[in-house]
């Protein structure tokens, strides 16, 4: 498996889109940085960008390379190596290039700034963290999407979907319920449906870190008290890590079944 | 060397093999024929274990496919279409499949017998079809394996090196290996196989030496016999 990475990542290192990707969160970086001229608020704003774009850059990616690679894919089925380490290593040549990029274009300018003498060190790192899984857990979707659509333009079109379902419809859909359940006790739902989107966790989870729930009002008390603490970050991180681990499961399932 | 029994295959609705069986001793090339459809790279692709049949054993060299994926050492598989990773040079991919394969090769006779010395620093993508089908079979010949799949072989190429590739399976043969190849090119078929295995509706309808084939259909050239085959009863 490690030299199909090798390989993936190699490969993808060397296109154009990874430094696009990695030279715009550089940009990003920079630019905040000197338009805010404060660690914290960076790290708010690139919150803001990351929750969205992240997800959205691991799906259309992860798309993408799967469908390109088919023919390299197929050769590589031919030798002799296990099917699982083949998907498995495109997934993670993938997700790690991807996440290499957002880490380094990231973190240099945030380095560059100061960050070490900063005590925004933990929010930061908590936002690539969060990042990372996002990128894991979106190109592993998108890798099942891609697995189980023979036509690119409906795999393609089935993952756009989804990342528009849990990055847009999902809050709307959720923000509905709770002016129509209003006079329920909301508090242990929102929970749950907040736990169920990970992009919802991930930005739950930032915003508590940077102490600014207050803004957030009575529900931010509530997720405040869950959240806020190490029982609740843990709980958190479980599920960010099963959201990554069940897509991987169901790709090592589904590849080892699939005709070529 | 390899032995099919009973091998059914379906995608989606479309019954392709239908208890399809086969038996291959070695040494000698063996032409797949067969219509537009008839599931030759169906069969193919599941003796490489590429599709998962739904009923049936193959075995590879004494090895189940189903189960032992190390058997494919022993195979060196030309794909229909060459298409590799566009980002990387002909010389890395050569170096990508020697690392992943782990075996000693003769890469660079290969190189020099295709005249691909020019092409070595460029990037796959930028290759013309021609050249890339000369890529891949440098890839697949520069392995010594006692099996050898070659699907469409002759997609592509140039008079010159249809003759190269004519040679490098003569010499193959020589060595006692065992050669698969599928082609519609009935003169290559003709000039280097030496048995032929017909495939129709999902079965072997036929299979059998060139002369064999000549006079069971009662015709005296191949291309004729061909035809004939899939309108007269014949069973191997």
């Amino acid at each position: 498996m490690l030299k199909i990475l090798k390989y993936s990542f190699y490969d993808l290192m060397r296109s154009r889109w990874s430094y696009v990707y990695f030279f715009f969160y550089l940009a990003l970086g920079f630019v905040l940085l000197f338009l805010n001229n404060d660690v914290s608020k960076a790290v708010i704003t690139l919150m803001n960008v990351i929750i969205v774009l992240v997800p959205l850059i691991a799906t259309i990616f992860g798309v993408m390379y799967y469908y390109n690679s088919k023919e390299f894919t197929e050769l590589l089925l031919a030798q002799p190596i296990k099917r699982t380490s083949i998907f498995l290593g495109q997934y993670f040549g993938v997700a790690g290039s991807l996440s290499l990029s957002l880490v380094l274009g990231l973190g240099i300018p945030f380095i560059f700034y100061g960050l070490f003498r900063s005590n925004a060190i933990w929010d930061f790192s908590l936002l690539l963290v969060t990042g990372g899984f996002l990128t894991l857990i979106f190109t592993a979707l998108a890798f099942n999407i891609a697995l189980s659509n023979e036509n690119k333009i409906k795999g393609f079109g089935y993952a756009v979907l989804l990342w528009l379902f849990l990055a847009v419809i999902y809050d709307g859909l959720f923000l509905m319920s709770l002016i129509v359940f209003e006079e329920y006790p909301l508090d242990t739902f929102s929970l749950v449906s907040t736990m169920l989107n990970p992009i919802d966790l991930s930005r739950t989870l930032i915003l508590l870190k940077l102490d600014i729930s207050a803004l957030l009002g009575y529900t931010g008390a509530t997720f405040k008290k869950f959240f806020g603490t190490d029982f609740g970050f843990f709980v958190s991180m479980g599920i960010l890590i099963l959201w990554t681990i069940f897509p991987i499961w169901r790709l090592v399932y589904k590849a080892r079944k699939k005709d070529f | 060397m390899i032995a099919v029994t009973d091998l059914y295959k379906k995608f989606g609705k479309n019954q392709v093999l239908t208890g399809l069986n086969l038996t291959i001793d070695g040494g000698g090339v063996f032409a797949v024929l067969g219509p537009n459809g008839s599931g030759k790279t169906t069969l193919i692709k599941s003796i490489l274990g590429m599709v998962t049949m739904n009923r049936g054993e193959i075995l590879v060299m004494e090895n189940p496919v189903k189960t032992k994926w190390k058997y494919r050492k022993e195979i060196n598989y030309l794909p229909q279409i060459a298409n590799f990773p566009g980002n990387l040079k002909v010389k890395e991919l050569i170096r990508m499949i020697i690392d992943l394969r782990q075996k000693p090769s003769d890469s660079e006779r290969l190189i020099k017998m295709f005249k691909l010395e020019p092409f070595l620093d460029k990037k796959f993508s930028t290759l013309s079809g021609g050249t890339k089908q000369k890529v891949n079979l440098v890839l697949t010949f520069m392995f010594d394996s006692p099996l050898l799949i070659l699907d469409e072989p002759t997609t592509g190429l140039d008079p010159a090196a249809l003759i190269k590739l004519k040679e490098l399976l003569q010499e193959e043969k020589k060595k006692g290996k065992t050669i698969l190849v599928t082609s519609h090119i009935l003169q290559f078929v003709e000039e280097v196989a030496d048995e032929i295995v017909y495939l129709l509706e999902g079965k072997i309808y036929f299979k059998g030496g060139i002369s064999q084939l000549k006079t069971m259909t009662k015709q005296t050239d191949f291309e004729h016999a061909i035809v004939a085959i899939a309108t007269q009863e014949i069973h191997a």
